[in-house]
């Protein structure tokens, strides 16, 4: 009998503020450690949190974007845990009232769309981080990170694969980055994927679950989901039961491990936290928000494949990050249409060689326009795709424009039939055997010819006028 | 509503502090009296009572997103037990 498997995901999303979201500390990564931890931040008495607009105006977008009701009046609540990287004792979080209510994304697996819902995100402050190696029998504490604005986002347990969980995830990372709310760095930390994981029957209620933590790439929580899925069939298929608990995934060792918790620790004695007043969130400041909205990924999916007139795959692929759709779509801006043509170079050439370079797209040396420019030539028959290829890499290295590098390299090609013609004359002549073979029937070494000629010429002998003019001169 | 001994035992771990053996009979008391008064304020009837966040008929005002702290972490530092290389260092808590 087979096992259908049930997974939620709780995806924590940094939402890029300048400053934290009950005060005026800066957010930035990377600082030295305690020094953008203001009195708030490290809870010294007498301090009180102020409410940062940008992070409320964030939460409104990611709702607004996923179709959601956003909670006219929400509350903010202190959830009560010990450890010394949260100074307060409690988090400032939302429990009862969130922000934002029930939402839902779609997700595409091998060809078929499901929707996911979202049950629920709200507003809440991360903790500090504690380094525990370096000090004898001592942990350092750096608040840096404490007080920075989260976004919780909590799915219904509607993923039925790990696929289906995988897409998911990205596709609420893809969101965040559009929606520019979240750097979606996971590297960092600024967007952490928890995932709840268990299984059963067809038809039976659901099993127990277990909770994973501390997986910080896609590829990470598909092996920590693999390996608990596994886990959990081994167990029950042995008559055994599952353990509900919070389970920490090994990178190194491939595997997941109980974090051994206290069993009361997850009591957290939720309150409305008195230091803040009820969220009111007005119709105004969701039509403000309304208004920065941008296209959002399926939108633009969809109206690529309908006005460039491109496959599924190739919309995907460039409207993957607003950058490279905004890159291509100035790229096919200053060809002039071409937009098939154009959607190769951008994800065969450019894509290449970034990836080659391990470079993102706002370094690349080649911008859009001068793409453009570049491809502009082929279109115009100025040159052949071969000698744009060559173009390029100039351009890569820094040489300059393409128009520059065509003139100075002389890369223009020969589209002079009587200068081509000439070129094919002595080509004929000086190969007297192979013409002989070719009369006789071996048509294969037509491309010899094409070969003899482009190689005369340097490659920028028009393709097309060469075959018309050869075939012309051999056969006749 | 009277709490026991184990439960005194628990809300003392949840709130991370030592209560000892002779005190505990003493806070049982002074809890089941909070108890009480919640009780009595439960028993009232509510029906048509819209429920109430807070005590001030305000709501929260917000903050523009602007850096308005500057880095003082010497003078925080400076009542801090034991610092060093700018991180606050507590007994070691194992994960």
């Amino acid at each position: 009998m087979n096992w259908e498997i049930v997974i939620g995901l709780e995806i924590h999303a940094q939402l890029a503020t300048k400053s934290k979201i009950f005060s005026g500390a800066s957010t930035a990564f990377g600082a030295l450690p305690n020094t953008q931890a203001s009195a708030v931040d490290i809870a010294l008495p007498g301090t009180l949190p102020v409410l940062n607009k940008a992070a409320v105006d964030m939460a409104i977008k990611f709702g607004l974007a996923i179709d959601a009701e956003i909670t006219r009046r929400s509350v903010f609540a202190r959830k009560h845990y010990f450890y010394p990287d949260l100074p307060k004792g409690y988090q400032i979080s939302q429990y009862e009232l969130p922000v934002i209510g029930k939402g839902q994304v779609e997700i595409e697996v091998d060809g078929d769309t499901k929707t996911i819902g979202v049950t629920r995100a709200h507003l809440e402050e991360d903790a500090g981080k504690s380094l525990h190696e370096d000090f004898a029998g001592m942990t350092g504490i750096d608040l840096n990170r404490a007080g920075t604005p989260l976004l919780e986002i909590v799915s219904e347990p509607d993923m039925r694969s790990v696929a289906e969980a995988i897409a998911y995830a990205k596709k609420i990372h893809e969101l965040v980055q559009y929606l520019e709310i979240c750097d979606g760095n996971m590297q960092e930390g600024s967007f952490r994927v928890d995932a709840n994981v268990s299984i059963r029957r067809p038809g039976e209620p659901l099993g127990t679950r277990t909770e994973l933590k501390n997986i910080n790439s896609f590829k990470f929580l598909e092996k920590a989901l693999q390996y608990e899925i596994e886990r959990h069939m081994d167990i029950l298929e042995s008559g055994g039961s599952i353990v509900q608990e919070t389970r920490l995934y090994d990178s190194v060792k491939d595997e997941t491990r109980s974090m051994r918790e206290k069993e009361e620790a997850n009591d957290y004695r939720y309150f409305p936290d008195p230091d803040l007043l009820p969220l009111v969130i007005t119709d105004e400041m969701i039509a403000e928000v309304a208004e920065t909205l941008p296209e959002l990924p399926d939108a633009k999916r969809k109206r690529f494949m309908e006005q460039y007139g491109l496959p599924s795959y190739d919309a995907g692929v460039l409207t993957g990050s607003r950058a490279l759709a905004d890159y291509y779509e100035e790229v096919v801006a200053t060809v002039g249409g071409e937009s098939k043509l154009c959607a190769n170079w951008v994800m065969v050439e450019l894509l290449g060689a970034l990836n080659k370079e391990n470079l993102l797209l706002s370094e690349s040396p080649i911008t859009a326009a001068m793409l453009g420019e570049l491809l502009a030539r082929i279109v115009d028959n100025t040159i052949s795709g071969k000698i744009a290829k060559e173009v390029f890499e100039a351009m890569w290295a820094g040489e300059g424009r393409a128009d520059e590098i065509i003139e100075a390299k002389g890369l223009k090609q020969i589209t002079d039939t009587g200068a081509i013609e000439a070129i094919i004359d002595e080509v004929i002549a000086n190969n007297p055997a192979q013409v002989e073979q070719y009369r006789s029937g071996k048509d294969k070494l037509f491309g010899f010819f094409v070969g003899q000629v482009m190689k005369a010429t340097q490659g920028k002998a028009n393709p097309k006028q060469v075959n018309e003019l050869l075939r012309k001169k051999l056969d006749g | 509503m009277a709490l026991t001994i184990e439960e005194v035992n628990k809300i003392a771990a949840l709130a991370a502090i030592r209560v000892e053996e002779d005190e505990k009979g003493e806070y049982a008391e002074r809890l089941n009296n909070v108890l009480d008064l919640f009780a009595q304020m439960a028993a009232v009837d509510t029906t048509g009572v819209e429920p109430m966040a807070h005590p001030l008929e305000l709501t929260q005002r917000l903050r523009e997103d602007e850096v308005t702290e500057h880095d003082q972490h010497k003078k925080f530092q400076g009542i801090a037990p034991k610092v060093e290389a700018g991180l606050y260092l507590v007994p070691q808590v194992i994960e």
